[in-house]
């Protein structure tokens, strides 16, 4: 506690460092792949290469891809783009197929009205589709905001600067305290950024919570596909 | 740029690197000596309790709870804080591995379990099946392709994983970042990250192909479009949306 206190400065400088490393990735990621699933939607050939790619691209170990990504990008190894960068491909390859998965969601039935009540192609798909397949969208953002708070302390080990580098210098100086005042302040970083999502959803979803209302002998479990179900049913309510 | 894959290349192809206890095989055998520890233990761990969760339906909301938080912590500092705490040796690093990776586990088997049918699980009970019987006859083999799902997450997130233990002095492909970073010798670092890469891909697909060949019984003596079908169906891709295991 005391050696906390001490260093709270420095804590706190490499806490922001380490929030910037994972929510850039995020935010990337959700703008690359959010067109992506939709022209994936529209080309199944498309839609098959996106998913495989994804996978085997998931598939790398994070450590060895740090170290891979600077010849790619002519970068150096201490440059935080290639934690980024990184980062961004494993969140793109986990929300493409969350953002498939959010558009299926979306009732066909629902979609269709809004094209017959005269919606363009654009306006629909920011007004009607997007809106409904965020509770579907929001379980993929949730993955990827805690895989990627773990996965930036990974970087520590190259000498990119986040929270990991309290776990690198505590084992060279052996000294306990500092390990485990950088594992609570990651899963303090974590528990914050994953209640600022629910937060940021429930703002975004008003009509989730009346349909909630409604059945709520409804089992709460979080996963994606009853968010999917759970949308569904209150889209069909609505309807 | 060239100059580096070049480089890389030569390191990868050197006959020096290929041999002796610090030879590529010898790293390869520690890497998967490590996994298979960490995967042997984690699953007798796992699975007895995950087939019980799964079965009876008690504790369903821990293992959730639990699987959601450990997702969270941070796989590098729980293998240094165990070095620090239990001192540098064979357990325990392998140790903190368990426990990243009974969570995806425990999660793949209580979902394999409680996704059966519950008329299959019924039928059985009405056949006169004990609930032993009901477990191991009807709930088990219906459950296999989606804890295997689990399976395969945990193995990849090991793999992966285990490449960070070398920065503890111990052995594995992940020697090479380490030991190249201390010298700069960035070839080295390069080479041995591929090397990771390729094993992590290549067991991926050798478990996948497994699981094609022998966890879709029935799938074989379908006609092919609906083999297709099938797999697609039991695909671990869709057990990953519910497992949802680290990435380390």
């Amino acid at each position: 506690m005391e050696w906390f206190l001490a260093n709270s400065g420095m804590i706190l400088e490499r806490g922001g460092q380490h929030l910037a490393l994972a929510l850039v990735p995020m935010v990337l990621g959700l703008l690359i792949s959010i067109p992506l699933a939709q022209l994936a939607r529209q080309n199944s050939a498309l839609r098959s290469v996106v998913l495989t790619a994804s996978s085997l691209l998931y598939t790398i170990p994070s450590l060895a891809l740090f170290i891979i990504l600077p010849t790619i990008l002519g970068t150096r190894i201490l440059d935080p783009l290639n934690v980024v960068v990184a980062l961004t491909i494993y969140a793109v390859a986990l929300l493409v197929r969350a953002a498939l998965d959010a558009f299926d969601s979306v009732d066909a039935d629902v979609s269709q009205a809004a094209q017959a009540m005269g919606f363009k192609p654009l306006a629909r798909f920011l007004q009607v589709d997007l809106p409904l397949s965020l509770p579907v969208m929001f379980a993929g953002l949730r993955v990827v905001s805690v895989s990627n708070i773990s996965l930036v302390s990974v970087a520590a080990l190259l000498g990119v600067g986040n929270l990991g580098m309290l776990f690198t210098d505590g084992l060279q100086r052996d000294f306990v305290t500092e390990v485990v005042v950088g594992i609570i302040a990651i899963l303090v970083l974590a528990l914050l950024m994953d209640a600022v999502l629910v937060l940021l959803e429930r703002v975004l979803t008003p009509w989730e919570r009346a349909g909630k209302l409604k059945n709520h002998g409804a089992q709460d479990v979080p996963s994606g596909t009853t968010a999917a179900e759970e949308a569904a049913s209150t889209v069909g309510e609505a309807a | 740029m060239s100059n580096v894959f070049a480089d890389t290349f030569a390191w990868l192809a050197d006959p020096l690197h290929w041999a002796g206890s610090m030879g590529i095989p010898a790293r390869l055998g520690e890497h998967l000596q490590y996994t298979g520890l960490v995967m042997l233990i984690a699953t007798a761990i796992a699975v007895p309790v995950g087939m019980f969760v799964g079965h009876t339906g008690r504790g369903r909301v821990a293992i959730v709870a639990l699987a959601g938080a450990l997702r969270a912590l941070p796989t590098l500092g729980l293998l240094i804080l165990f070095v620090l705490l239990a001192g540098i040796g064979l357990m325990p690093p392998i140790w903190a591995l368990v426990i990243l990776t009974v969570p995806p586990l425990l999660a793949g088997t209580y979902a394999g379990i409680s996704s059966v049918d519950r008329n299959v699980v019924d039928a059985a009970r009405a056949m006169g099946m004990t609930e032993l019987q009901v477990l191991f006859r009807a709930e088990l083999p219906n459950a296999l392709t989606v804890m295997f799902g689990g399976f395969r997450t945990g193995v990849l997130q090991v793999i992966a994983t285990v490449s960070v233990v070398a920065y503890i002095n111990l052995g594995g492909l992940g020697r090479y970042l380490f030991d190249g970073l201390v010298l700069s010798d960035f070839p080295q670092m390069l080479g041995g990250s591929l090397l990771i890469a390729v094993l992590a891909i290549a067991v991926d697909l050798l478990l996948s192909l497994f699981q094609r060949l022998f966890l879709t019984p029935g799938a074989s003596k379908l006609s092919f479009r609906s083999q297709e079908a099938a797999v697609a169906l039991t695909d671990p891709v869709v057990a990953e949306t519910v497992v949802q295991g680290g990435k380390s």
